[in-house]
């Protein structure tokens, strides 16, 4: 990827666009997260994925899809939206509130492993845990992500991680999926020079 | 997101089912161990409740203290209010302590619209006069969504006293928003003239309740306010019974899969026979229920983001 020439002028930069991830790779960092997973679970057992909306929920079910193809074990997945435990609420236009869907066997007393797109501040993650505990009590929680960019503003910390990507602070780390978007690819959109 | 609910009319039809949509999400919340959730955590919601009311009152505040906000019920019984004050020193009063929403219920038509003029916060309008009850609108519309899994092309039969009637206004109001028809049915002195097409083109008046049972989906019975029935607006309580009292020979008259509701109280033996009330075509029950999940709905809308 070429940087645009340096411009002492004033026009406005287009900012630099690079695919960290294409669509293959997208595909084997899943298929290494599941195999973690089975690695770290002793095969998957008492194990559910949640999935926090929007592309949280179809990596949870990419995951659960390629468990039971390399291991035979079901995993039950389900959606945890935690639009209304967000600290950022009073800072936007009401957001609307997504469904949360849980697994029929619950999870209390399960491993819950929590699955996002990309782990940036932690604060979506902080939203998550007070979620979960308000809609059950599982043994323990855990968490996958397909890209940590770093940039914590909480101590949280992802137990799977697809690609660490370390990135300037004004860069923008932008996860698209086949199922959301059309396309599965990771791009990074740079900030200024 | 609007600022005010104050009016039926203030939803268009994206709007009406976001807060449809979203009080189905906060109807689970009732289902789960801990029913609370922290949107409104730090945020302070008024009772201003100028005319007594148990239901209206309590579903407020049981949506309020679900959404982690703070409740102050402040009722006119007892209060300044009764020693003279008027509602705009009640509503500065209310400004000076930082209320976020006030939930008012008034007497006079209108009563909300002023207010909503005089504080910064939202005005949500749960009763006011002969006029407009939008959230009891909204939880009827729920209703009829989950019964019935949709509101578009719905017939929609409201019987009994609509002149006195916000529930009636607010409830005309939205159905036609989102695709329902209405047909009003009562007695010609209790259904004003032309008020089919001031409020909703479409909507249909008929002084025969017998003729529009077998044709709707939905029958949703009108209170008769027992301080209404001396004012000569129909002969006799037995009269207005027979003829537009739902019973049971009535109520088997209606296509299978139509439902009946009420907004409570009932006066059981006047407007609905307690066959009927009890029956499992009643939704009267739930609608409580769903009362609850609507005004979560509203308040959330209204005050979970910076709307301003």
């Amino acid at each position: 990827m070429a940087y645009p020439p340096a411009a002492h002028s004033s026009p406005p930069r287009q900012p630099s666009v690079k695919v960290i991830l294409a669509a293959a790779d997208v595909s084997r960092v899943v298929d290494r997260i599941a195999h973690q997973i089975l690695e770290k679970t002793q095969g998957a057992a008492d194990t559910v994925l949640l999935g926090i909306p929007t592309r949280g929920v179809p990596l949870a079910h990419r995951l659960a899809d390629r468990i039971s193809t390399f291991e035979d074990v079901t995993v039950p997945v389900g959606v945890l939206d935690i639009t209304l435990y967000r600290d950022d609420l009073r800072r936007h236009a009401t957001r609307a509130v997504g469904p949360t869907d849980l697994p029929p066997g619950g999870i209390d007393g399960k491993r819950v492993i929590l699955v996002d797109d990309v782990l940036f501040s932690g604060r979506t993650v902080r939203a998550a845990l007070d979620a979960l505990s308000d809609v059950g009590r599982p043994a323990s929680v855990q968490l996958a992500v397909l890209v940590d960019r770093g940039h914590r503003q909480l101590p949280i910390r992802a137990d799977y991680v697809g690609k660490n990507i370390p990135t300037a602070l004004a860069e923008n780390v932008k996860v698209t999926l086949a199922e959301t978007d059309g396309t599965d690819e990771v791009r990074l959109y740079g900030g200024s020079l | 997101m609007i600022r005010h609910l104050l009016s039926g009319a203030d939803l268009d039809a994206g709007t009406a089912t976001l807060v449809l949509d979203t009080a189905a999400e906060m109807a689970t919340v009732a289902g789960r161990e801990v029913k609370k959730l922290p949107a409104l955590r730090g945020r302070t919601v008024v009772n201003l409740f100028y005319e007594d009311s148990t239901r209206t009152r309590i579903s407020f505040e049981a949506a309020a203290k679900r959404l982690s906000a703070d409740v102050i019920n402040f009722s006119a019984k007892g209060s300044s209010v009764a020693k003279g004050e008027s509602l705009k020193d009640t509503a500065l009063t209310l400004q000076a302590m930082g209320a976020d929403a006030v939930v008012v219920r008034h007497p006079a038509s209108g009563a909300p619209h002023r207010l909503a003029e005089w504080v910064d916060g939202s005005v949500v309008n749960a009763g006011d006069g002969t006029h407009e009850h939008p959230t009891q609108a909204l939880l009827d519309a729920y209703t009829m969504r989950s019964r019935l899994g949709r509101l578009d092309g719905l017939h929609v039969a409201i019987v009994g006293d609509v002149l006195h009637s916000r529930v009636a206004r607010s409830n005309v109001l939205l159905l036609s928003t989102l695709g329902a028809k209405v047909t009003l049915v009562g007695p010609p002195t209790l259904i004003p003239v032309d008020i089919a097409a001031a409020l909703a083109p479409g909507t249909d008046v008929c002084y025969d309740l017998d003729a529009v049972l077998p044709d709707v989906d939905v029958v949703m019975m009108l209170r008769v306010q027992r301080e209404r029935m001396g004012d000569s607006y129909f002969p006799s309580a037995r009269e207005y019974a027979r003829r537009y009292g739902l019973d049971g020979p009535r109520m088997r008259r209606l296509p299978g899969h139509a439902i009946v509701m009420h907004p409570g109280p009932m006066n059981r033996g006047m407007e609905i026979t307690p066959e009927v009330a009890d029956s499992p075509r009643s939704t009267i029950v739930e609608q409580v229920a769903n009362g609850v999940s609507v005004r979560m709905a509203v308040l959330y809308l209204l005050l979970g983001g910076n709307n301003r």
